[in-house]
C-alpha cells in the first residue's frame, strides 16, 4: 500500500525516504520509483523495526535532512491465529511488528512534528482493529492498539498544526494477502485504496475507512449484541 | 486450489497458484519439486498458460521498474510488468514499445515468451527482436542471463518459448524514438483479396502499421476494411479520457451467433467505408482498440471461444486464405473479431516463434463443440497443405502432427526445456 501511495505522490516531484527491514528489497522499491520519477529525490534506508534505539536514530537521521512533511507508518505482517494460540513466540511477534513498532515509529517521529508544530502523521490499522474476531484476534489487537494509540496522539495534537490521520483498510489485495488471494478471496484493487489513503492525508481527516464501505459495515459489527456476534463464524 | 481461465474461457480447472513477487525468491519459489507454468495475465486463448491440477506461478508480482535510460531508451524490468505501464512511462518522455500486440493487457514475460508480433512486423519484426538481456530462472536454481549476443542458443530457445524454458525473472527491452502518442491512420476498404495484398505491398514501404478487418462471411471473394498508419507528431491535442466499460456478466449463450454475425458484419462495412481516409488517432485507439472494453471475452457465452490463427508462405497465400474464407463462409460460424493481414520478410529469432513470412487470418469462433471442431480440422487441412501454421498463443486444441510440421526447430527447442515445467499444451504438443 505505502509503495502505491509513493507512486501517487511522485506524480509531483517529491523528497521521499522509504525505511524498511532490508536493505535489497527497499533498493528494489527506490529504483522503480526513481525510474517513475527522475525528478524526485529517493533514499532507501535500512532499519531494525523492533529496536527503540535503531528507531530513534533511524527518525534523526531523517529529520536531520529538513522537515518532514508526510509520514506514512504503512508496515505490518498478517499472522495465522492459530499459529498465535500454538506459539506464544509467534503471538508476541504478531503484536509487537503490528502494534508496538507502529507504535514506537509514530511517537519519534510525533517528537519532530512537535518541534516543527506542522506535518501529517498518518497510520495504517485496520478493520481488524474494530471488534475482535475468532478468526484473527490476535492481529486484531494490535491493530487495535494502534487504533488507540493514533486517538491519543490526535488528543494530543488537537488545536496544533499537526494532523494525525489513521486509515483502517478493508481487505486488500497486496503481497500481505497474496496467500488469501490465490485461495479466491475477494479483495479491493491497492490502487483504488492507495487513492483513497492519499487522499485521506490530503484532507488531514482523523479516521478513514477505504474502501468507503466499510465505514458502514464497521458500524454494524461494532454494535452487534455479543449473544448475536458470537453465534458468526468470521 | 481455485479455477483458473485463459481468455478463451474454455475451461475453468483447477490451480496450485504460487504468487512470484520477489525477484529474487523467484528461483526458489518454482523449486518445489513439482511441475508448473508461469502465468502473466493470462491473456493468450488457450492452454499455453495453464497446467490443470498442477501448479502456476503467476508472475504479476514482479512488477518493478529497474532502470530507464532517457538517451538510449534502454528499458530494464521485471517480468510481470505490463505493456500497460511501459507506455505509459515512456510514450511521455519521447520512447515506445518497438511492438505491441492488440492488447497492451499482457506482461513482458508473456509478450517475450510468445514473440508476440504487432501492426508493424514488416518494419520491427517481433518483440523478441528488440529484447536485449533477460534473466531465466530455472527449477534446478539456476539463473540464465542471455541475450542476442550472450547465450545466444538459450535467448533464441526463450523467446518464443512458451515459458518452457524457465520463468523470466527481468529484461532489458530497446525501445523506439517518437514524436508523441499520436498515429496518422488512414482506412481504405477492400472488395477482394487481390485488391488487399495490392494494399499490403503498396503500403509496405510508406505505412509502418497495416492490419485489415475482414468479413469472415463475405466468403472467398474477401471484402473488408485495411488500416495502415505510421506515428506522427502532432500538437496542441488532448488524449482521449479512458473511459472503460465492463462486459457486467456472461450471458446465458453466446451473444455471437449465426443470426447476429452475419447483418452486424455487412452494417459495419457499410458504415465504415462512408468514413475511410486519414485520421489522427491516439495509440492507445490505434492499437488496442478493444481494451476499452474490459472482459469483452464474455459475450460469447459460458462455453468460451477459440481463436484460430494461422500463418501460411505467401507464395500460396492468397488461395489458402481464400480457400479458408470459403470454409468460414459455408459453416456460418465465425466472429466480428477477424483480422487478416501479411508479416515481412523476414525470419523470427526464437526457435518457435510463431511469425514468418507470409500472411497471417485470425478468428474467433464460439465454442460449438463437435461442430467448431469439424471446421478446424478443414482449416487445419488447408494450414497444412499450404505449409503454414497455428500460434500456439492462441491454440487450445491443434493436432501434435501439424504442430510438428509447422515447427521445424522444435527438436532443437527441446533440449532447453526445464524438465520441472509443464503446461496443457506442452503435454498436448510434445508429449510432457
Ligand atoms: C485482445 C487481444 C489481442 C491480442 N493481439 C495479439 C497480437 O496482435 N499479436 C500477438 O502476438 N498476440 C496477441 N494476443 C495474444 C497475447 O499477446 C499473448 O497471448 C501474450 O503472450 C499474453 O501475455 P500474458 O502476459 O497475458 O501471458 P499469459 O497468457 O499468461 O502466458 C503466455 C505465455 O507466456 C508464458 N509466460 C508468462 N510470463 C512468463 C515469465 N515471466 N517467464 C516465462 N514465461 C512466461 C506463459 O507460461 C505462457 O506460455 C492478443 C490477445 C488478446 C486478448
Ligand atoms: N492488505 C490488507 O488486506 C490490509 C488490510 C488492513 C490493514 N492492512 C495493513 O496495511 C499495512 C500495509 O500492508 P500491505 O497490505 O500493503 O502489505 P505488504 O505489501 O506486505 O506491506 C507490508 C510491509 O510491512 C513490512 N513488514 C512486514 N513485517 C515486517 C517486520 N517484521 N519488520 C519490518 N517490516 C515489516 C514489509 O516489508 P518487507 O518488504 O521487508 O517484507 C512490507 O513492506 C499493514 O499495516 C497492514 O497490516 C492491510
Amino acid at each position: 500500500m505505502a509503495e502505491h501511495c509513493a507512486r501517487l505522490w511522485l506524480k509531483d516531484q517529491v523528497d521521499l525516504t522509504l525505511v524498511g527491514r532490508d536493505a535489497s528489497r527497499i533498493e528494489r522499491v527506490a529504483a522503480d520509483l526513481k525510474v517513475r520519477s527522475p525528478g524526485s529525490v529517493i533514499r532507501a534506508v535500512e532499519s531494525e523495526f523492533l529496536d527503540p534505539a535503531r528507531i530513534r536514530d533511524t527518525v534523526g537521521l531523517i529529520a536531520s535532512e529538513g522537515a518532514v512533511d508526510v509520514v506514512l507508518i504503512a508496515h505490518g505482517s498478517l499472522p495465522v491465529q492459530e499459529n498465535c494460540q500454538q506459539d506464544l513466540a509467534a503471538c508476541r511477534e504478531a503484536l509487537e511488528v503490528n502494534g508496538i513498532s507502529p507504535v514506537l515509529f509514530a511517537e519519534a517521529f510525533a517528537a519532530q512534528m512537535a518541534k516543527q508544530s506542522r506535518g501529517t502523521l498518518a497510520l495504517i490499522g485496520s478493520v481488524a482493529g474494530d471488534r475482535g474476531r475468532k478468526s484473527n484476534y490476535v492481529y486484531g489487537a494490535a491493530k487495535g492498539l494502534v487504533t488507540r494509540y493514533a486517538q491519543g496522539l490526535q488528543h494530543r495534537f488537537a488545536g496544533s498544526g499537526v494532523r494525525v490521520v489513521l486509515i483502517k483498510p478493508g481487505p486488500t489485495d497486496t503481497p500481505m494477502t497474496a496467500h488469501l488471494k490465490s485461495q479466491g478471496a475477494r479483495m479491493a484493487p491497492v490502487e483504488s485504496v492507495a487513492q483513497q489513503i492519499v487522499a485521506a492525508v490530503e484532507a488531514g481527516k482523523a479516521t478513514t475507512y477505504v474502501p468507503g464501505k466499510w465505514a458502514a459495515i464497521m458500524m454494524v459489527i461494532r454494535h452487534l449484541p455479543g449473544f448475536v456476534f458470537n453465534k458468526m463464524n468470521i | 486450489m481455485r479455477p483458473v481461465s485463459s481468455w478463451g474461457r474454455l475451461s475453468a480447472e483447477l490451480h496450485e497458484v504460487v504468487v512470484l513477487q520477489d525477484p529474487k525468491r523467484a528461483a526458489t519459489q518454482i523449486a518445489c519439486g513439482l511441475a508448473g507454468i508461469a502465468y502473466g495475465n493470462g491473456r493468450s486463448y488457450g492452454d499455453v498458460c495453464l497446467n490443470p491440477n498442477g501448479i502456476l506461478w503467476q508472475t504479476r508480482g514482479l512488477d518493478h521498474f529497474i532502470a530507464f535510460d532517457p538517451e538510449t531508451g534502454l528499458l530494464q524490468c521485471e517480468a510481470g510488468v505490463l505493456l500497460r505501464d511501459i507506455q505509459r512511462l515512456v510514450i511521455p518522455r519521447g520512447w515506445m514499445l518497438p511492438v505491441t500486440p492488440g492488447t497492451q493487457l499482457i506482461t513482458v514475460g508473456g509478450a517475450i515468451a510468445n514473440d508476440v508480433h504487432g501492426k508493424n512486423h514488416h518494419a520491427l519484426g517481433s518483440f523478441g527482436d528488440h529484447v536485449r538481456r533477460l534473466q531465466l530462472a530455472r527449477t534446478d536454481g539456476e539463473l540464465i542471463e542471455c541475450g542476442p549476443d550472450l547465450k545466444p542458443d538459450w535467448f533464441d530457445a526463450t523467446v518464443g518459448g512458451l515459458g518452457l524454458t524457465g520463468v523470466i525473472v527481468h529484461a532489458e527491452i530497446q525501445l523506439r524514438r517518437v514524436p508523441g502518442p499520436w498515429l496518422e491512420t488512414e482506412t481504405v476498404p477492400y472488395t477482394s483479396l487481390e485488391e488487399f495484398f495490392a494494399l499490403a505491398d503498396g503500403s509496405e514501404a510508406g505505412w509502418e502499421h497495416t492490419v485489415s478487418w475482414i468479413d469472415c462471411l463475405a466468403g472467398e471473394t474477401g471484402r473488408g476494411l485495411f488500416m495502415r498508419g505510421n506515428t506522427a507528431l502532432a500538437n496542441d491535442r488532448t488524449a482521449p479520457q479512458g473511459r472503460k466499460l465492463t462486459m457486467p456478466l456472461v450471458p446465458p449463450v453466446s451473444l455471437v451467433n449465426r443470426l447476429s454475425l452475419r447483418p452486424f458484419n455487412l452494417a459495419y462495412f457499410q458504415l465504415k467505408k462512408r468514413q475511410t481516409g486519414r485520421t489522427l488517432a491516439h495509440y492507445e485507439s490505434f492499437f488496442y482498440p478493444l481494451d476499452n472494453l474490459l472482459e469483452w471475452n464474455r459475450m460469447y457465452g459460458p462455453k468460451g471461444f477459440y481463436q484460430y490463427q494461422s500463418v501460411v508462405p505467401r507464395e500460396v497465400g492468397q488461395d489458402a486464405t481464400a480457400a479458408m474464407l470459403r470454409e468460414i463462409s459455408r459453416s456460418g460460424e465465425g466472429s466480428f473479431l477477424a483480422v487478416l493481414k501479411t508479416f515481412g520478410e523476414r525470419q523470427p529469432r526464437g526457435m518457435l516463434s510463431f511469425p514468418r513470412p507470409g500472411v497471417t487470418l485470425a478468428l474467433d469462433f464460439p465454442n460449438r463443440g463437435e461442430q467448431s471442431h469439424k471446421l478446424f480440422e478443414r482449416l487445419d487441412a488447408i494450414v497444412r497443405e499450404a505449409s503454414g501454421r497455428l500460434y500456439p498463443a492462441k491454440d487450445a486444441r491443434m493436432p501434435r502432427e501439424l504442430f510438428e510440421a509447422g515447427y521445424p526447430r522444435l527438436q532443437e527447442f527441446l533440449r532447453y526445456r526445464d524438465p520441472g515445467i509443464s503446461s496443457a499444451l506442452s503435454r498436448r504438443l510434445m508429449g510432457y
